[in-house]
Formats: C-alpha cells, sequence, structure tokens
C-alpha cells in the first residue's frame, strides 16, 4: 500500500513490469506456489495445472493476435494441431529429440500462420474470422489425409522428453519443464507488446488508416501478428502432444479454437493477465463443476442423473454471467480491485 | 524550390469531381494555409499528399520526389505527418504510448530484441522517451501522460494527435481543422503551438482551418478551394480582398461585386 503515492524519477523505473514491492512479492509468490505445486495435490489434479500452464500459452498468444491486434481467429485449435503433429513427426519418424522438435513446432507453426493469415490484409471483423475458419477446416482436413506425415485417424504415439539419460516420464517432472516454458514466454509476450513491435499492433487495432499514416506498414505487421500467435500455438500444441503422449486429429477441432477464443474474451482481450486468468478459468471451471456434481450425487444419490445432465448447462450459463456482468474480462476486475485497495481507506 | 509541390492533381470519385487541376506550392519554412467553404476539396487534398487517395492526374512532389504511388507509410518516412479532422488516435492505448508510437520510425529492435527487452530494446525505448517528454512538456500535457486517450475531453486529444505528429519529427506537418470545435482559449493555446512549430522546431506547415480569423493571422501564404477548383492565393490580405473568394464565401450578389469592382 502506497500511503502517500509512488513516485518513480528515471525512465528506468518508470517501465518496469512489476513496479511496486507489493506486486513484487505477489509475483514471487504465485511462482513460489507453482513451483510447490506438484507436492501439494496430486493425479488428476496435478494434470488439471499441466493443462493450464499449456492453455496459458495459447491463450496469450491469441490474445497477441485477437486481443492486441483486433484479428479475430477461429483457427488457434488447428495451429495447436500443426505444433503437435510437427513435433509429433520430428521425434517420431525423423528420430530427433524434443528440444529440437518443439521450437521446430512453433517454427512450422508460424509459417503456416502467416500462409493463413494473408486474407487479413483484404478481410476484416467477422469476415476474416470466416476466413480463418477456413484454415481451421483446411488443417483438419490434412491432419486427417496426409497419412504419411500424420497417421492418419490413427495418430502417432510420441514420447515424454529426455534430456542426457534423465526422462521426463512423470506428469510432475514434465510439470516443471512446461512451467519454465511457460514462464519464458509469457514473459518475452509481456515484453513484446510494451515495446515498438507491441505498439504496432495495438495501433493497428485502434485505427488501422491511421497506423499506416504513422507510418506503420500494415502488410509486415498483421502477418507478423499471425506469426507470434502461431508460435505460440505451435509450442502448445507440442507441449500437448508430449504431455498426452499421443497425438490425433480430433484433439484440434473447432471446439478447441472456441474454447481459447472463449478464454481470452472472459479474460480480457488485449491483456496477457487476462489470457493468463481467462486460461485458469476456462480449465478449471469444469473441473470444480465436475467435482462439485460428485459430491452433490453422493449427497443425494437420486439427483445423480439431473446434476450430470445439469453440469454442462451451468458451464455455459457461468460463461454468459460473466460476459454480461464482465465485459471486460477478468483482467479488468483484478485493475478495479487493485486501484480501490491501492488507496484504502481514501479511494475516491 | 518549394518543399511540397502539388501539380495539377484531378481527383474524382465517380462522377463527382472533388479536386480539379488544383496545384499549390507550399514554401519551405512557411505557414501555409488552404481554406474553402466545406466539400471544396481541401481534406481531399490531404489524402492526395499521404497517398491515402491517389489522383487521377498531376502529382504530388516532395523534395522534389513524386509522393503519388508510393503506400502512406512510405510517405511518412520522407518527413511528412499529419492530423485528422476527426481525431484518429489509438484510444486504447495511453498518451504516452500514443506519442512513442510516432516515433516507430525511428525505432529499429524487432520482435526478437524486443522480446528479450533487456539491452538493446530497452535502451531504445528509454532514449525515444526523452524525445517524446520533450513533446509532452512543449504541449503541456504531462499529466494526462498516462491516461488512455478514449477517457480525455475533445480539446486534449486534438492537442495530443498533433503531439503524436510531431514524435515523427516531420518536416512537413499536415494539420487539417486543428481548431474544430474548440473554445476560444484553446484556440489561443494551438494557434501559439502552431507558431512555435513553425518558428522555433523550423516545421513548414501546411493547415485547412475554417477559422478565418486566426488563418489570416498566423499564416504566411494562403489557397482558397471551391468545388474542387483553386480560385485564389496570396497572402492573407490579398486573398481576405479578392472579389471571387468573397463570393465563395458570401454567395454571388450583383451590387455588391459591382461595388468591389468600383473600388
Amino acid at each position: 500500500m502506497h500511503f502517500c503515492g509512488d513516485f518513480r524519477t528515471t525512465y528506468e523505473k518508470d517501465i518496469e513490469i512489476l513496479q511496486t514491492p507489493t506486486v513484487r512479492l505477489g509475483v514471487a509468490a504465485c511462482l513460489a506456489f507453482l513451483v510447490v505445486f506438484p507436492y501439494l495435490v496430486k493425479g488428476e489434479y496435478l494434470w488439471v495445472g499441466l493443462q493450464i500452464l499449456i492453455a496459458v500459452i495459447g491463450a496469450v498468444g491469441l490474445n497477441i493476435l485477437t486481443g492486441y491486434t483486433g484479428m479475430i481467429s477461429l483457427g488457434q485449435g488447428a495451429f495447436f494441431g500443426v505444433g503437435a503433429y510437427t513435433t509429433a513427426y520430428m521425434t517420431t519418424k525423423l528420430g530427433l529429440s524434443f528440444w529440437v522438435g518443439v521450437p521446430a513446432a512453433g517454427l512450422v507453426t508460424a509459417a503456416a500462420g502467416m500462409v493463413f493469415g494473408i486474407p487479413s490484409l483484404r478481410l476484416k471483423g467477422l469476415y476474416l474470422a470466416i476466413a480463418t475458419l477456413a484454415s481451421q477446416f483446411i488443417l483438419e482436413w490434412v491432419f486427417l489425409r496426409w497419412e504419411p506425415v500424420t497417421g492418419g485417424s490413427f495418430g502417432i504415439v510420441v514420447p515424454r522428453p529426455s534430456i542426457g539419460g534423465y526422462v521426463f516420464e512423470s506428469d510432475r517432472s514434465f510439470y516443471y519443464l512446461v512451467l519454465a516454458i511457460t514462464v519464458v514466454m509469457v514473459l518475452f509476450a509481456v515484453n513484446i507488446v510494451r515495446t515498438r513491435t507491441g505498439r504496432a499492433f495495438m495501433a493497428i487495432r485502434d485505427h488501422y488508416i491511421s497506423a499506416e499514416i504513422m507510418g506503420i506498414n500494415l502488410f509486415r505487421y498483421r502477418i507478423l501478428s499471425f506469426g507470434i500467435s502461431s508460435f505460440y500455438a505451435g509450442v502448445a500444441g507440442a507441449l500437448l502432444g508430449h504431455s498426452l503422449k499421443f497425438v490425433t486429429s480430433e484433439q484440434f477441432n473447432i471446439e478447441l479454437s472456441v474454447a481459447y477464443l472463449a478464454m481470452i474474451i472472459i479474460g480480457g482481450l488485449g491483456s496477457i493477465l487476462g489470457a493468463i486468468y481467462g486460461a485458469i478459468f476456462m480449465i478449471l471451471l469444469p473441473k470444480v463443476l465436475t467435482v462439485l456434481t460428485t459430491k452433490l450425487t453422493m449427497l443425494i444419490p437420486g439427483a445423480a442423473g439431473l446434476a450430470i445432465a445439469m453440469e454442462q448447462g451451468v458451464f455455459g450459463l457461468i460463461i454468459i454471467f460473466f460476459l454480461i456482468f464482465e465485459p471486460d474480462g477478468l483482467a479488468h476486475r483484478w485493475k478495479m480491485i487493485k486501484a480501490y485497495w491501492k488507496l484504502y481507506p481514501f479511494s475516491y | 524550390m518549394p518543399l511540397l509541390r502539388i501539380d495539377d492533381i484531378n481527383l474524382s470519385f465517380g462522377g463527382v469531381k472533388a479536386i480539379n487541376g488544383v496545384s499549390i506550392n507550399v514554401e519551405k519554412g512557411s505557414i501555409h494555409a488552404i481554406i474553402g467553404p466545406n466539400g471544396a476539396g481541401k481534406t481531399s487534398i490531404f489524402n492526395c499528399i499521404s497517398s491515402v487517395y491517389k489522383p487521377q492526374r498531376g502529382a504530388v512532389y516532395f523534395e522534389d520526389r513524386k509522393v503519388t504511388g508510393m503506400k502512406p507509410d512510405q510517405v511518412t518516412h520522407l518527413g511528412i505527418a499529419r492530423t485528422f479532422q476527426n481525431i484518429a488516435l489509438f484510444h486504447h492505448m495511453t498518451v504516452l504510448d500514443n506519442l512513442m508510437l510516432g516515433r516507430h520510425q525511428f525505432m529499429k529492435r524487432g520482435i526478437l530484441a524486443g522480446g528479450i527487452f533487456l539491452g538493446p530494446a530497452r535502451t531504445e525505448e528509454i532514449e525515444n522517451r526523452k524525445a517524446v517528454e520533450d513533446i509532452i512538456d512543449f504541449l503541456e500535457i504531462e499529466k494526462i501522460r498516462k491516461k488512455p486517450v478514449g477517457t480525455l475531453a475533445y480539446g486534449l486529444r486534438k492537442r495530443v494527435e498533433l503531439g503524436r505528429a510531431l514524435a515523427l519529427k516531420p518536416k512537413l506537418l499536415l494539420l487539417d481543422e486543428p481548431m474544430a470545435g474548440m473554445n476560444l482559449e484553446e484556440k489561443e493555446d494551438m494557434a501559439r503551438f502552431i507558431i512555435d512549430i513553425n518558428e522555433e522546431w523550423g516545421v513548414t506547415i501546411l493547415l485547412i482551418e475554417h477559422d478565418l480569423g486566426v488563418v489570416m493571422d498566423i499564416s504566411h501564404r494562403v489557397s482558397v478551394l471551391d468545388f474542387g477548383v483553386k480560385i485564389s492565393e496570396g497572402t492573407p490580405a490579398e486573398v481576405a480582398n479578392d472579389p471571387h473568394v468573397i463570393k465563395a464565401y458570401i454567395g454571388e450578389d450583383d451590387d455588391f461585386l459591382r461595388d468591389m469592382e468600383a473600388r
């Protein structure tokens, strides 16, 4: 808390990400929690944590494209698939290691994203969304039909990574690997959006004609945004493949794309923190509902059928409520809470 | 050699002739105003200069380089900045970010350096921040530098937009109605800024403005447009006494014109 305000006297201080001791403490506490998390829970719950970390990478990537550059994409799910298949092919068929496969997955997906992003030069808003929907269907078709590479409907069995003879076989060890990658990628995204490239993206989102007259090459930055976003999707998809140890085309359908869009809308468009909150919310909520339903069934055995049927409905309902009462996303609500407590009890 | 040479441009949208054979020379170091009734084609000329529109005939030359046919962002790199009639700021970005965006072409670090941040990108951010802070001081907008532009009042937005154009360090500044919708005090401030930018920063200014009092006071040269045709040009005093101009603004009146000619 800052009773007299928060004074910064140099530009170096002014551009720090974590500006106050409270925030620094909070972030340190979060990271510490993430580190001890695998020892606090086990089994299915650790698996949920792993899924959240992977979803964070994907959501942050999509938010760079949709939230920061203002281009709606319905193809994020398919780009996950490109990443997963790339690393699967490289590790199993070419015999390369995970450490080559995952970066390659990012780069291949970035290239694919840039190609499918070309319509963005002409199309905007909902029309672009439909164009990216086409990329979703084209890629899904490729996953299913390009059998020599993707294994067709059988999919590919993927190994867990190893380093110097140590295999990340347990979920716990793999969790730490994913955690490290997620932290690095989130930090990278935070830095991108607060420097030159990120400002160009936001300018294109807010007023593209004016952005062009301010000297921004629209072609370059629109494609770049698709590239970065797909890179994140590719890495996330590759990690998903390695965590499931299995890659098949059904995992990367339109439902996944919509789920990611929902994450960033619920979390907050144009906010890295929002993408993180959205990912946590969207992965955690179904699990929480399942647990509640199980508890309820144990309590009132007669309501079992009804409770299970209600689960999906309640999920949808909660999302609708969030959109009505929290249209700017969880990140915005968090900002309001912080602003309130910052000057407590003298807030105005 | 004039800094900007608009050479006999023609622009039409379908059957509507927006600009019909207009030539204007803007001398280096001057404040040049374009005036004219609504729909005279003033903003269309600006759009031809910044290459948003491509004239069907004729061309625009800046420092003897042909601007027509370039892309808008390339024109900016030559040293032409502009503001818009209906403010075109980036509404969700802060004042500071808007101005920093103006520095885009002076910054070189791409995604990799930007993503790593520490090192070159950080140095570059701070260097450009200093340049932007000079503009913030000049325009007296220190208090709002961290506010999102969307939350600001109209007069302040106009000022921020001027700041964003200045951040481009232009040789030629195009101002499209910088004083529209302002009260007297705000107009005086804006006029002071424009004169300072011209005299102290040495920036050539081409402006469109409806407030004739301001135009006559601050500009060195005035061009008058009506229905896409240039009907008069000269010093403010010459233009003010030109019967064609009076006719365009006040309308036709035989007695009045006869009086004018008799004088």
